[in-house]
């Protein structure tokens, strides 16, 4: 019954495959009564034609797209193909999606973050599917010897119309993939109004592997002699290993070896994305996971003070500086006291427009408030993991990672062996969120593999991922207004800073529409490491921005929405300054919007709201959310979204994505925080860290495109950084009481007999 | 070590290991059925969801020596080819953002609606709060769920 002739065609191999599902009858019966659909047909070209890059088209007509860009779940890897298709003009039923592997000689920008994705792959994208149509086309006109512009396509087959001449690509392929590639510039790509892929929604490419549970992490992989590794990392920031008893864990059954790791070469000039809490770890290797992992427990190690350090870091032009790490065991409430000075202190100046400090003085009234937020973990579902072979010169990674570029030359220094030697094979990520853009986690197990010459499969614990730093920041914003005896708006000053980094977007909104603006920025140093996590410092700011435009609004006796029109039209009839980097009116277009599908002004019975907008990464979002008090909790009943991001490629699933943003912001305006004790995070699991569930989320989300014609622009993030706001604001005319600190489910815990 | 006969998705399967091995990791490392997923190890993110007779466990907390001959279920043998009207379902509505938490999700969301077949918004809520989404798919994991019971 499974015996299948390797030799067999394209026919045979259905027909045998249909037995193998449902024996000899059965298939019998379905060969008589049905020919195969020309999908089953289209399932097993004899052979593929390499037409670029990207595009891939079998004899048959079949067609395999490559995403280029790394999968952690925004559906890139069915949005980019989607773009390839489009210009290449086939029938999105005949589509495969492969991931491609790190390529970088092959694939542009091979990198997932900063919601870039679709706005970068864009015309790129487009091109190569366009050129691959071009030669399709040139392939028929030589073949069919008749003029290429007399020749049309349409979903997969092309045609002359005159002679009657037609042809599936598939019949063209292996001539088209011999041709001369025309110049990319001459390639004309398709008018908006002929996309017959870009704007319909298409499902998940990987939907049903992901439903029926296949394989697709690095942490489902698994080759022939493959170890296990577990590692150790020093149980606080500013702790560092002193030494470590081999034997307490050797004996222990299934485990081969225990030794350190040092991440990186003493020399090695490190980039940007190689943040690494604990740059020496110890690992445990062994047969299986669970022996490792408990072998963790068993583990006798000392640890010590780390000193004060520095690390070169590889600055613009080549030239290393070094990076200092600050020694010491902090702690969260400290933190709060470093803030707290640093709030009443002048900051460095970020941009200034008027005269700031004469408005203040001559204000009738100023408003001053202060909104601040804790450290955050990425808490990916999928813990930080890899697969890593390393053989002689030659290592092979397959792993999550959002930045493939950098770590393949971390790797390279860390082994000692060319750059190139370094295969790193992209694994869909369980979540990322800006957490697996720093992948030493890709080191460490390609040098555990190094060191015990075998295959390996490094996992984290849980523990060990929240404990292992890259967080977001903790941040502080003071916003300051000057009003006159009017209650006119005469100033704004923003001072924000955060350990380590400031939050402060100088340029953006509400810049640009205040005659007297100041904005200050301030920075404390930790040896606690952060990272990018879903709309850097974006992920504070606008919570702090759109919460006191909330309140002043209030102070003003105005709609907070008219209020923020008003101070867009001001922007974009008379700016004020210069390097405004928002477009006011699309700005706009998304509060209109938002308040047109929630109905702004009949507010249901029972029911507070609030609204925020804010843009980043290119795009525009206006939100309103809707809460009700219950048993004394707040309970999210709707959430309202506009969105600007120009040509939506896949709706259905960039309105997922949208969902996702919004409950995501929500569960970390509410429960969100990561705090310290001497140096060691207060919270490792998720029985401590609170993550938002199912009963907290929304009961219903709405998210609205604003229709253009614009080239898109970003997704993934900008709906993360407006929902804390809106959500704010929300809880505030709830509650009564305005919330200056993240998260708020303490404070709400906190009121007694919330009012409706 | 010891010698464990399971009978896992129908089929009898033979594992030699330490009996307080979770069945989360025999599931994955010794019998290769890796949908079932690791997350947080101790009974709180729901990513390691598999059915012990008929009702959804932890299979990260549960030790391989308790499960004598209750039948396993994971979501390899949820369904033959993923038809599972819970996996239909979560097709149709797009569910999955990353992926990784969804089997954990269905594998829950399916023994609920085997006890419950017409659940209302909080029976949901109650049944699927264990199982956290990183990604925050909950609207359309309840909307899923409504359309799977449905269908039943």
């Amino acid at each position: 019954m499974t015996l299948i002739d390797k030799k067999l065609n394209r026919r045979s191999f259905l027909k045998v495959s249909t037995l193998a599902g449902g024996g000899m009858i059965l298939s019998f019966s379905w060969l008589a009564g049905c020919k195969p659909t020309a999908e089953e047909v289209l399932t097993m070209p004899d052979e593929w034609f390499e037409i670029n890059s990207y595009i891939k088209i079998g004899e048959n007509g079949a067609v395999t797209l490559f995403n280029p860009n790394p999968e952690f779940g925004s559906n890139v890897k069915t949005s980019l193909p989607m773009l390839l298709a489009e210009e290449l003009d086939v029938d999105w039923k005949y589509v495969f999606v492969e991931q491609a592997d790190f390529y970088p000689e092959r694939f542009d920008r091979q990198f997932t973050g900063g919601s870039q994705g679709i706005r970068s792959g864009w015309k790129p994208l487009r091109t190569a599917g366009a050129t691959a149509r071009h030669l399709i086309v040139a392939a028929a006109s030589q073949a069919w010897n008749v003029p290429a512009d007399e020749i049309t396509t349409n979903a997969g087959t092309i045609e002359h119309k005159s002679s009657g001449k037609k042809a599936g690509y598939g019949e063209m392929a292996s001539l088209a993939g011999t041709l001369e590639v025309p110049d990319p510039e001459s390639v004309k790509l398709k008018e908006i109004a002929d996309f017959k892929i870009i704007g319909n929604s298409k499902k998940n490419v990987d939907g049903i592997k992901i439903v029926t549970g296949k394989p697709m992490f690095a942490l489902d992989h698994k080759v022939e002699g493959m170890k296990y590794a577990a590692i150790v990392h020093p149980p606080a920031f500013g702790m560092k290993l002193k030494s470590f008893d081999k034997s307490s864990v050797t004996s222990l059954p299934g485990i081969q070896d225990a030794f350190e790791v040092k991440v990186f070469k003493d020399d090695y000039s490190r980039n940007f994305f190689d943040t690494t809490t604990f740059p020496e770890i110890i690992a445990i290797v062994g047969n299986s996971t669970w022996e490792v992992l408990q072998a963790k427990k068993s583990l006798k190690a000392e640890w010590e003070k780390a000193p004060e350090s520095t690390f070169p870091m590889a600055g613009r032009g080549g030239q290393a500086m070094d990076i200092k790490v600050p020694e010491g065991l902090e702690n969260s409430s400290s933190h709060k006291e470093k803030m707290a000075e640093y709030i009443t202190k002048p900051g460095n100046v970020l941009r200034k427009d008027g005269d700031p400090e004469g408005a203040f003085k001559s204000a009738a009234r100023v408003l001053e408030r202060t909104y601040s937020a804790p450290f955050l973990a990425h808490n990916t579902m999928e813990p930080m993991n890899a697969f890593a072979d390393v053989k002689g010169d030659k290592a092979i990674i397959y792993a999550p990672t959002q930045a493939p570029e950098l770590i393949r030359q971390t790797i390279s220094s860390s082994l000692g062996i060319p750059l190139e030697n370094v295969q790193i094979n992209l694994a869909r990520m369980g979540g990322g969120f800006g957490r697996r853009a720093y992948s030493h986690h890709l080191t460490e197990a390609a040098l555990i593999s190094q060191k015990i010459q075998a295959p390996v499969k490094m996992v984290y614990t849980r523990e060990d991922d929240m404990s292992a730093g890259v967080y977001r920041p903790t941040y502080a914003a003071t916003y300051r207004a000057a009003l006159d005896g009017n209650n006119n708006l005469l100033a704004l000053h923003v001072k924000a800073g955060g350990i380590p980094e400031s939050p402060i977007h100088a340029n953006r909104f509400p810049a640009g529409a205040i005659d007297n603006y100041l904005a200050e920025g301030w920075q404390i140093e930790s040896n606690i490491t952060i990272g990018a996590f879903r709309a850097p410092r974006s992920n504070f700011i606008a919570g702090a921005e759109q919460s006191f435009l909330d309140e002043l609004a209030e102070e003003m006796g105005k709609d907070p929405i008219d209020f923020r029109l008003e101070l867009l039209k001001r922007a974009e009839t008379n700016p004020v300054g210069e390097n405004n980097d928002y477009d006011p009116k699309r700005y706009a277009g998304v509060l209109e919007l938002v308040r047109e599908k929630s109905n702004w002004s009949s507010v249901p019975n029972g029911v507070s709201r609030g609204v925020s907008a804010y843009f980043c990464h290119n795009s525009y979002v206006a939100e309103v959310v809707d809460v009700s008090i219950k048993d004394n909790q707040p309970v999210v009943e709707s959430v309202f979204a506009a969105v600007d991001c120009g040509i939506v490629v896949n709706p259905d699933a960039a309105a997922n994505m949208g969902e996702g943003a919004i409950v995501d912001g929500i569960g970390n305006a509410f429960f969100g925080e990561m705090a310290f004790e001497n140096g060691a995070p207060t919270k490792t699991n998720f029985d401590k860290y609170r993550m938002i569930r199912h009963s907290e989320a929304p009961k219903k989300i709405e998210v609205h495109f604003v229709d253009n014609k614009e080239d898109p622009t970003g997704l993934g993030e900008p709906l993360f950084p407006p929902v804390f706001a809106a959500l704010g604001n929300s809880l505030y005319r709830a509650t009564g009481k305005r919330l200056y600190e993240q998260p708020f489910q303490p404070q709400i815990m906190q009121m007694e007999n919330l009012r409706m | 070590m010891a010698q464990f006969n399971l009978n896992i998705n129908g089929n009898s399967m033979n594992v030699d290991v330490d009996p307080n091995t979770p069945l989360l990791w025999v599931l994955r490392d010794h019998l290769d059925l890796v949908g079932t997923k690791f997350g947080c190890g101790i009974a709180q993110c729901g990513a390691c969801t598999v059915h012990v007779d008929g009702e959804a466990v932890r299979s990260c907390s549960y030790p391989v020596s308790v499960i004598e001959d209750k039948k396993v279920v994971t979501i390899e043998g949820l369904s033959e080819t993923g038809d599972h009207p819970v996996q239909k379902a979560w097709l149709e509505h797009d569910v999955p953002q990353c992926g990784y938490c969804q089997s954990g999700q269905i594998m829950s969301a399916a023994a609920l609606l085997k006890k419950n077949p017409t659940p209302n918004d909080e029976d949901i809520a109650n049944a699927m709060n264990g199982n956290i989404c990183r990604c925050g798919t909950y609207t359309r994991i309840k909307a899923a769920v409504k359309t799977a019971s449905q269908s039943l």
